[in-house]
This record gives structure tokens, sequence and C-alpha cells, in this order.
């Protein structure tokens, strides 16, 4: 059986779709991992959370952009009171103590959205429903959208990052935590901004991946191994490395789903994370440090 | 203007400084001499919050500002310039003079006048302005720390080794520097390898050794008479 060329269009463009909404959950992890070096196993249960309270938003007014605003500004409060509440405290102890402190907020949210929505799974519905021709497909506008929508994200948390006195802050904060707070500048606060940022860009994957996968109360594991493993591959803290390896892993996924069922593929991401970490630990895409 | 009491520090259990007592007032250069591993600079780094002294007190105006965050310290008018420079090598030279001078109160005038200062003083932190800091040489990241540390408009400077592995036209620019700060009224604790610029640019010098501070003496008397350098510094 060979492959067509129109199969492997399609799966390009699937694995931008997925890609870019990757791409959005693992910027916020890189974000957090380098400037506070917490590695935060609780933030695919931030993407559920996202998917939930969009979910129940959406319900109460039918409006899917109004349920990602209140979604993304949602997450962002409950991140920023994770934070101060949980990780401040920990700041500059053992590595180990912030990964448990992010584990344990995991299980609490999976719980929390386990008491208060439910084992079953919610649908979103589609806010942009039409369908193009792609080949002998119906490919959905949405999923279109939704790559562009997360593109459109990314493009402005770079545009903050670089332009503006937050920006300075934010990644003069990054390169070194001790100068800039001799500088005057508010680095516990800065951390939290940080932290509700990233919560906010997870919360609204989960209501942009809601239509395509649905938001189940043990989703956000999957999102938190995915992003993991694309923030590692990307260099840890580089946020152009992790979107370029989220897009890359995806492509390298759907391509493998051509030959192999796609639960199968999923070994292809494992593998270039294992590659990386024997041949180039400090990411695929970061210069050669000289 | 800023004085330290009795203040003890340790790094994890390593107890580096023994009670060190000494005052900076407003306006005046100190110098702070040793050798290597007396707690010279972990006396900077207790006044700015970055170690927090065990025991003891840090005073600055008559306010008691131990054990605050560096960063409220920096908003009080202390900043330092630390022995390795830190600069933010991501950041163009212009985005490490913007992490002091972004900040509540500075109007565009300022920001304008603040700038040109230090460019005046630096010429090539003009030149290099957006360049990424890691790019600049040893000498220019030293110009840039200081500079950076202009930017918040401090009434003291905690300034550790400026000279250090410098060639001596950069020396003598921060000299300069030095002089053209004290000048405008702001005081420096000016912590010295280099004994002979020490002595020219402060009013008084303290001497360290072994976590305390053991002698004080002005400047201009240690001029004259080299025995007291040469007992605490052995040359």
């Amino acid at each position: 059986m060979g492959i067509q060329l129109e199969q492997i269009v399609i799966q390009t463009v699937n694995g931008l779709v997925n890609g870019m909404v990757l791409a959005l959950v693992a910027s916020g992890l890189t974000l957090i991992f380098g400037i506070m070096d917490v590695v935060n196993f609780a933030h695919g249960d931030l993407v559920m959370l996202g998917g939930f309270v969009g979910a129940t938003t959406m319900a109460a007014t039918g409006n899917f952009w109004v349920a990602l605003l209140v979604a993304a500004v949602t997450v962002a409060v409950v991140g920023a009171a994770l934070q101060v509440t949980t990780l401040r405290p920990l700041l500059g102890r053992d590595p180990l103590t912030t990964i448990l402190a992010t584990f344990g907020v995991s299980l609490v949210l999976q719980k929390y959205a386990l008491w208060q929505w439910g084992p079953s799974a919610r649908q979103l519905a589609e806010p942009i429903t039409g369908r193009f021709d792609l080949f002998y497909l119906q490919y959905p506008w949405y999923r279109v959208a939704t790559a562009l929508f997360a593109g459109a994200i990314i493009g402005a948390l770079w545009l903050f990052l670089k332009r503006g006195t937050y920006g300075i802050w934010i990644r003069a904060t990054t390169q070194d935590r001790i100068m800039a707070a001799a500088m005057g500048i508010p680095v516990p606060w800065v951390h939290t901004t940080v932290f509700a940022i990233g919560a906010a860009m997870a919360a609204a994957s989960g209501v942009l991946f809601g239509p395509l996968g649905g938001v189940t109360q043990t989703m956000g594991a999957d999102f938190t191994l995915r992003a993991f493993i694309v923030v590692v591959v990307g260099g840890m803290g580089n946020l152009g490395g992790s979107i370029l390896a989220s897009i890359f892993i995806s492509l390298l996924e759907a391509y493998a789903s051509l030959f192999v069922s796609p639960a199968q593929a999923v070994i292809v991401s494992f593998v270039v994370l294992i590659l990386t970490l024997l041949f180039r630990p400090t990411g695929l895409f970061v210069p050669t440090p000289k | 203007m800023l004085s330290l009491a009795d203040v003890h520090t340790y790094y994890g259990k390593s107890h580096i400084l023994h009670g060190v007592s000494l005052e900076v007032a407003a306006g005046e250069v100190v110098g702070l001499l040793g050798r290597n591993g007396v707690g010279k600079s972990t006396t900077l780094k207790s006044v700015m919050g970055l170690t927090r002294p065990a025991r003891g007190r840090v005073t600055f105006e008559g306010r008691d500002i131990t054990g605050m965050a560096p960063h409220q310290l920096a908003r009080l008018g202390i900043a330092w310039v630390p022995e390795d420079r830190r600069i933010f090598r991501l950041l163009s030279v212009l985005e490490n003079l913007r992490t002091g001078l972004d900040r509540a109160g500075v109007d565009d005038a300022r920001r304008q006048a603040l700038l040109d200062k230090v460019y005046r003083a630096f010429p090539v932190l003009r030149e290099r302005q957006y360049q990424a800091g890691g790019t600049l040489s040893g000498g220019e990241q030293q110009m840039l720390a200081i500079a950076r540390a202009m930017m918040l408009e401090p009434k003291i400077i905690l300034l550790d080794e400026p000279t250090e592995g410098l060639m001596p036209r950069m020396v003598s620019q921060i000299r300069d520097i030095i002089g053209l700060l004290n000048r405008e009224g702001v005081a420096i604790l000016l912590v010295e390898q280099n004994v002979p610029l020490t002595l020219e640019v402060s009013r008084r010098i303290y001497f360290m050794e072994k976590g305390v501070v053991r002698h004080q003496a002005l400047a201009a008397d240690l001029r004259a008479d080299h025995a007291v350098i040469h007992q605490y510094l052995g040359v």
C-alpha cells in the first residue's frame, strides 16, 4: 500500500493544527520554568480547568468566544492564587519540593473537576462550522482557525515580552533573579504574573481544544506529558525552541500515523525525547553553546 | 546615612560576618579594604538584602532595613554593582539600563537626562545601545553595570571591585565616574583590591579581617603613612 500525496498534505495540516495547540500549552510551561525553575506538573490540569470553565460558560452564554475569555481570566486568577500560596514559599528550595507541590496541585484540580463536573466528557460546539474541500475530506475551518488563533496568542506573548517595561522585567528576571531584584524589579510580583499568563494560555488551549477532543477530568496528564516532552526537546526555558519543537513533534506524529495507529504514533515523541536527551541534552532548537 | 551595627551573616552553616559595624555618611565615599575572603562582598550583600543577617541591624536614613527585600531597597535609593557585574546578557544595553529606568515617577525628560548623563560618561554605551549586553567586553560590561545602577538615581552605590581585571585606561574611566558621582552627592561604599585608587577616591577607609572591621582611618592619613596598609593587607 503506497502513501498518496493527498494523505501527506492532510497529515501536514493536521500536524500543524495539533502543533499550534500544543505550542500554546508548552509556551506557558517553558515560560514558567525559565523564570522560576519550576516544572509545573499541574499545567495540563490548568488546560483541563480552562476547558471545563469554558464549557460551563458556553452552556450559560452560548458564545464560544466569551467562554474562551472567561476561561482564560478565571484560570489566570486561579493560577496566580496557586503560585502565591504554594510556589512562592518554596522559591529557591530544592526543585523536588516544587515538583511535589505542583503534583499535589494537579491531583487537587483533577478531583475538584470530578466533584464539580463529573466523570463524563464535555464536548464544546465549534464556533465556526464551515468545511472546505481538502482532497477527499471535508476539512473543518475551525481546525485551521484554532491554529491561527493559537499562533496569534503566541505572537501577542512574544510582542509583550519583546516590547515594553513588563517584557523587560520578565526577561531580566528570567536571566538573573537576584540582579533583577537589586534593580528594583518586584520579582515576586513578576513570578506571579508570569504564572498567571502561563495559566491563561493553558486555559485558552483547553477551550480551543474542546471542540476537537472534548474535555475530560483526566485530560491534563496527557497535556502535561506532551508539553513537557516538547519543552525538553526545545530546550528548557526556551520559548522559540518550544514552539518549533511542538510543531516538529506534532508533524512527526501525524506522518507516523500514516503507517501505524495514532495511539502508536505517540511513540515517536518519546523517541525524539530520548534521542534529544542522549545527543543534545540542551535542546534541539537552541544554538550550539560556544 | 547607612549604618551597620554588629551584623552577623551566614552562608548555610559557615559564619562569614562576625559582627560588622560601619557607617557611611551622605555623599561620602568610603573604602572597604581587606584580603580575599574576609567578607567584604558579603557585607555589601547583607546591606542589599541578598543575604539576610542572622543578627545585627542595618539602618538607612534612620530606618531599619534589616531583612527588607532587595527590590524595596533599590526603590529606597540603594544600588548594587556586583563584582561579577551580572549584566543581563540577552538584554540589549538600553534594556539593561531600562531595568532601572522604567519605574514610577520618572517622566520622559528625566529619562532622557539620565540616559544622556551615562552616555556622556560612557560614550561606548551609546554606540552599543541596541547590542546584547553579553557581547560587550569586560570593561564595557563594567561601565554598563555602573551606568545601570545610576539609572536608579541612588543615594548610595555599593560598588564591588569595579576595576578588577580592567585595562589601565578603563580604570581611569572608573575613577572619573566615581568622582562625578561623588560631586553629585552620591555616597559610595567601595570594595577594592586596587589600594592606590581606593585611597585616592575615598574619604575614609575601613579594614576588614576575618569577618569583622578591625580598623578605620582617614584616607589622607593612610596616603602619608603606609604602615597600616601593610599591617592589614601585607602590601
